[in-house]
């Protein structure tokens, strides 16, 4: 291929980049593609698996040959098709699927190897012998086929959503859908027009048909003009409509500033990711040349006919200085005709049919061109770039670019992905969308109505009919267009031209090839569903939009069944390959959710708390001091607890509001223990079962009033406990007379627990006798703390004597604060969750690895809060499945050997003995001097005093451990009871 | 997909949480037959076509609805509220 520039085009600025290292100067607006044809370099890549050479093939999103590597100043971005890449200044793109170069390419080698590379090659050879063997190869194999590279740094580009409504989305904005839009826009209906390229007109870009006496292009870019002078007209160019679903609700991705330089990038969003909800769609999506298979028909410089001619038209570039055409239809002709009207030249065309049609010939004659009409284009010759074709006639003919025309292919991804199952047409030799849908309307191309007078014509009645169904009033205008004539539809159904030498690729991104097909057909994959998935065919990321068609058509003949019979498959979205950062956009990192911090939060930051997540939670993890390990301070801060006094923050649990006068019958029915008879200002411990009797969750609920009650959840489920009450009261149990509300937000808490807590509150509270009779264990009191309104619940977590004091959160830090500075002589210890674990753990408390969405009320040692009332879950607990002796069941243990126990942990009798159970929850005890923790053991609460290995293979660590009961420190709850 | 929620108007269906099966009737709370609850609990037919389903506004107004909703098409043919009293 030795591609050369026709003409400078007008008004385009020159830009310089980098193509391998090496510097070419292009003009703006053009794409990578026109850029090296330009500069006369034809080969772009290697293949996927073969590692052959391989040029540009066509002109848009449908290539299969021209991806690159573009280099950026962060980071690399694989697998870009040069085709839509436009060039600007300081672009770096190099070839892929090649090393050390493209021009020599040391996985070439796979090529001389290929009769091993057929289909299901990888699998069959290399997982034959064992799992083993494929994990040793599958790495080298990956690397000598694939797409491009990934990059492992970040994305650091910027991408933002927006939604979009509109009363008609038309997809397209080539002559059918610039027709559709010009007629609606007077009508008021609010329209976007959205094309995937930068310049709107489709096919009337490169074409020589001319509108209303002005060529395509003109037109075009007028309609455009006239568009944009209309508020309720939204113009959407570099905006791929890639996938159709649900509801009318459609996606697109808009390419904001691919085409800048980079230095023009800043401040602006790379691409925008757009949900449009149309009330009616008008789908012009055009349709695609597709090529005619013949033995090494990837060679570069075999390409579309049609791409041919638009890169002379559109870019004044012509691909080759000897130029061949092979079709089967007359729509090269047109091609021909455009070349030379923009300064090419062609020099011969092959053409499969038997005669020409007059259409055809006139074009011959006046061009005086060679045609070889009854032949056919068999085999191309060359290597790095096609130097002649053989005919299958034994002619050849010398040549640098060979345009192709099979015919033309629809482009209906968006209907199938509607669920519309496309339907075989005998005359076009294509699949046009099968049915009429209520909330789209498909025109031009995309229906086979290919030339332009048609599609104008469609764009006009698509508008009359989507006006009619939304009610507007105001009438569509009867524009009439008076257009050249252009080709004649004749197409003669040639697919294939067998050749018994070289390769024959049906899809070229992918390297698929007729004999692979074959072989798929051989080995009895029948279905194309299967056939696609055997030989990866059309599943690359152009997703066979060239080859599908042609690979049905070999399946067709391998099978002796009509085409229409083969059948198709379903497209899926999405019609273009999406980058993820357009699908996230400004949802990553910290702000892929909220952040959720307590009043306190600062405090926490400014006394040296090392922070961690609990589900949607920021909390301290451990207060460090200086040198110290995460250990040592957790160790320092239970100790001081249960030596002294300490605080956490307990902000994050869950807080529902329960009001009404049922609540107490409400709180009955979803807790198993008794609820009716609480008196005011006391609070219960309780548990909650799911409906199929597995624990829930469990928390304390304080009656604050007659029919006031506010239930505390765990952090993790404080959202789906109030989900779940909200069903009971929504669907359940309407009649019951509560409501429940969140109040996690409104109210800041912290725990005090240690022997001096009751000493140090007393120094601050107000308003609360706090003497074991008047807050007795349990109790839950209003009170004042320097003028700040709180409640005070003598709840223990800990062991020790311990308080909860709840204020307003916005007074939170203040409360903090204050009570902090008040226990400052009594060696006031802040703690974190770690410590917070350590003696819960010690106290056999279960938390969240104990509530695990497996565990009963009876595995967890919780049977005294087992009611004799009805409770949800309550039958299906009593399933024999869940009552089984041997069921995993809560016990403690003890280190013998003075190490961590590690959680996840395994519980074995011997080494390779199976598992007993695991552990759950882990810690030092400063109090009893041991690692210990709590684990689920089956008939566990038989085996305490017994010896166990606690076995953590995945890092070959086992230990003796002694089981014991769950309450290791002070069994019987004195402390807390003082 | 939008569903029209009777308080909050037309939203996306990613304001609401899908929420079973809604022409599944929980048993009477006292209920005691283990068959009873498992039916509830586990059976559920998976129909090809109409579905009526309950969907929570988590994101809206906290009301559970029940939709009427073609599993083929993703079609709403009718939103209501579980219990009309609550209105």
């Amino acid at each position: 291929m030795s591609g050369y520039r026709i003409a400078k085009p007008d008004h385009e600025k020159n830009v310089q980049f980098t193509f391998n290292g090496k510097t070419y100067s292009a003009y703006e607006g053009e794409t990578l593609a026109a850029a090296l044809m330009a500069n006369g370099v034809g080969l772009i890549g290697r293949s996927f698996k073969y590692h052959r050479p391989r040029g540009v093939f066509s002109v848009g999103n449908e290539e299969p040959n021209a991806l690159v590597n573009v280099i950026h100043p962060d980071g690399l971005e694989p697998n870009t098709l040069a085709t839509t890449l436009e060039v600007y200044e300081g672009l770096e793109a190099r070839s892929q699927n090649c090393w050390p170069s493209v021009n020599f390419d040391a996985g070439a080698f796979n090529s001389l190897l290929s009769p091993l590379f057929s289909a299901g090659f990888y699998y069959k050879t290399f997982m034959g012998w064992s799992n083993k063997h494929w994990m040793f190869f599958e790495k080298h194999i990956r690397k000598a086929a694939g797409m491009g590279e990934a990059t492992v740094e970040a994305d650091r580009s910027v991408y933002e959503k927006k939604n979009l409504f509109c009363d008609v989305l038309i997809v397209g904005a080539g002559p059918a859908g610039l027709s559709a839009a010009l007629a609606l826009a007077p009508t008021g209906a609010r329209v976007i027009l959205a094309d995937e390229n930068a310049k709107f007109g489709g096919s009337l870009r490169g074409k020589g048909a001319s509108i209303n006496g002005q060529s395509g292009g003109a037109w075009a870019q007028d309609a455009m003009a006239y568009l944009k002078g209309f508020d309720n007209v939204t113009l959407l160019s570099r905006a791929t409509v890639y996938g159709y679903y649900d509801d009318n609700t459609l996606a697109a991705v808009e390419r904001v500033s691919d085409h800048l330089p980079h230095g023009d990038r800043q401040g602006q969003v790379r691409q925008r990711h757009l949900v449009v909800r149309p009330t009616k769609v008008i789908l012009a999506t055009g349709a695609l040349e597709r090529p005619i298979l013949f033995g090494d028909n990837d060679r570069p410089g075999v390409m579309l006919a049609s791409a041919v001619a638009a890169y002379v038209q559109q870019f004044k570039v012509s691909p080759g200085r000897e130029i061949v055409f092979f079709t089967n239809n007359d729509t090269v002709y047109d091609a021909v005709d455009e070349i030379f009207a923009a300064g090419g030249r062609v020099k011969a065309v092959v053409d499969v049919r038997q005669t020409l049609t007059a259409y055809a010939k006139e074009i011959v004659q006046r061009h005086k061109l060679d045609v070889f009409v009854g032949s056919a284009v068999q085999r191309t010759k060359g290597r790095k770039k096609i130097q002649s074709v053989l005919l299958a006639d034994g002619q050849q003919i010398s040549c640098d670019v060979l345009g192709v025309s099979g015919g033309w292919t629809p482009t209906i991804h968006l209907q199938s992905q509607q669920g519309d199952a496309p339907v075989y047409d005998d005359i076009l030799f294509s699949f046009l969308p099968g049915r009429a849908h209520e909330d789209y309307v498909s025109i031009g191309g995309c229906v086979g109505h290919f030339d332009t007078k048609t599609a104008l014509g469609d764009g006009l009645s698509a508008a009359r009919q989507v006006k009619g169904e939304l009610g507007l009033k105001s009438e569509v205008e009867n524009l009439d267009y008076v257009v050249s004539p252009s080709a004649p539809w004749s197409i003669a159904p040639v697919f294939e031209i067998e050749s018994a030498k070289g390769k024959t690729f049906v899809d070229l991104q992918h390297d698929v090839k007729i004999t692979d097909i074959k072989q798929a057909k051989q080995e009895g994959f029948l279905s194309v569903e299967h056939l696609k998935r055997y030989t990866t065919l059309g599943m690359a990321n152009d997703q066979g939009k060239t080859s599908n068609v042609n690979a049905l058509s070999v399946m067709a003949k391998e099978r002796q069944l009509p085409l229409s019979e083969v059948g198709t498959t379903r497209f899926r979205p999405p019609y273009a390959p999406v980058s993820i950062g357009a699908l996230s956009g400004g949802e990553f990192g910290d702000h892929f959710r909220p952040t959720r911090r307590t009043p306190m939060h600062d405090w926490h930051i400014s006394h040296g708390a090392e922070m961690i997540n609990t589900g949607a939670w920021v909390r301290p993890r451990v207060y460090k001091r200086d040198g110290e390990t995460i250990e040592d301070a957790y160790i320092r801060e239970a100790t001081a607890v249960r030596a002294s006094v300490g605080m956490v923050d307990v902000t994050t649990l869950g807080k529902i509001e329960v009001i009404g006068p049922d609540a107490p019958e409400f709180l009955n029915r979803v807790y198993t223990n008794a609820w009716l008879k609480l008196p005011v200002g006391k609070a219960r411990y309780g548990v909650m079962l799911r409906e199929d009797g597995i624990v829930f969750d469990d928390g304390t609920t304080w009656r604050l009033s007659e029919n006031r009650f506010l239930m505390t959840t765990t952090t993790a489920n404080a959202a789906s406990v109030l989900t779940h009450l909200e069903f009971l009261l929504d669907v359940v149990w309407p009649e019951l007379k509560v409501k429940v509300v969140s109040v996690t937000e409104q109210w800041a808490g912290l725990a005090i627990a240690g022997p001096n807590s009751r000493a140090v509150l007393t120094k601050v509270l107000s308003g609360i006798d706090m003497s074991n009779e008047g807050l007795p264990f349990m109790g839950v009191r209003d009170g004042v703390l320097a003028s700040i309104p709180v409640k005070v619940a003598r709840l223990s977590f800990s062991g020790e004597l311990a308080y909860e004091v709840w204020c307003p959160s916005h007074y939170g830090f203040a409360m903090w604060d204050q009570i902090y500075k008040a226990g400052e002589e009594y060696d006031m210890t802040p703690y974190g969750t770690e410590a917070l674990g350590t003696l819960r753990i010690e106290k056999g408390h279960v938390s969240g690895p104990e509530l695990d969405g497996r565990t009963t009320v009876d595995d967890l040692d919780l049977s005294w809060a087992w009611g004799k009332k009805d409770f949800v879950g309550k039958v299906l607990a009593g399933r024999d499945g869940l009552r089984a002796e041997d069921r995993a069941q809560l016990v403690g243990l003890v280190s013998l050997e003075g190490q961590a126990i590690k959680p996840g942990s395994h519980l074995i009798a011997a080494p390779g003995a199976p598992s007993l159970g695991h552990v759950t929850s882990t810690t030092f005890s400063p109090v009893l001097g041991k690692y210990i923790a709590l684990a689920l053991v089956k008939g566990g609460r038989d085996l305490v005093g017994e010896k166990r290995i606690a076995s953590y293979p995945l890092q070959e660590i086992a230990q003796e451990v002694e089981i014991v009961k769950p309450h290791f420190f002070d069994p019987d709850g004195s402390r807390m009871h003082v | 997909m939008k569903i029209h929620c009777p308080f909050c108007g037309a939203r996306d269906h990613s304001e609401f949480t899908y929420s079973g099966d809604a022409s599944v009737v929980r048993p009477d709370h006292g209920e005691q037959d283990q068959e009873v609850w498992h039916a509830y609990v586990y059976q559920r037919s998976n129909p090809k076509g109409v579905h009526q389903e309950y969907w929570h506004h988590t994101a809206g107004c906290r009301k559970f609805l029940v939709v009427e909703r073609d599993t083929l098409t993703h079609k709403v043919a009718s939103v209501k509220l579980v219990n009309r009293g609550a209105l």
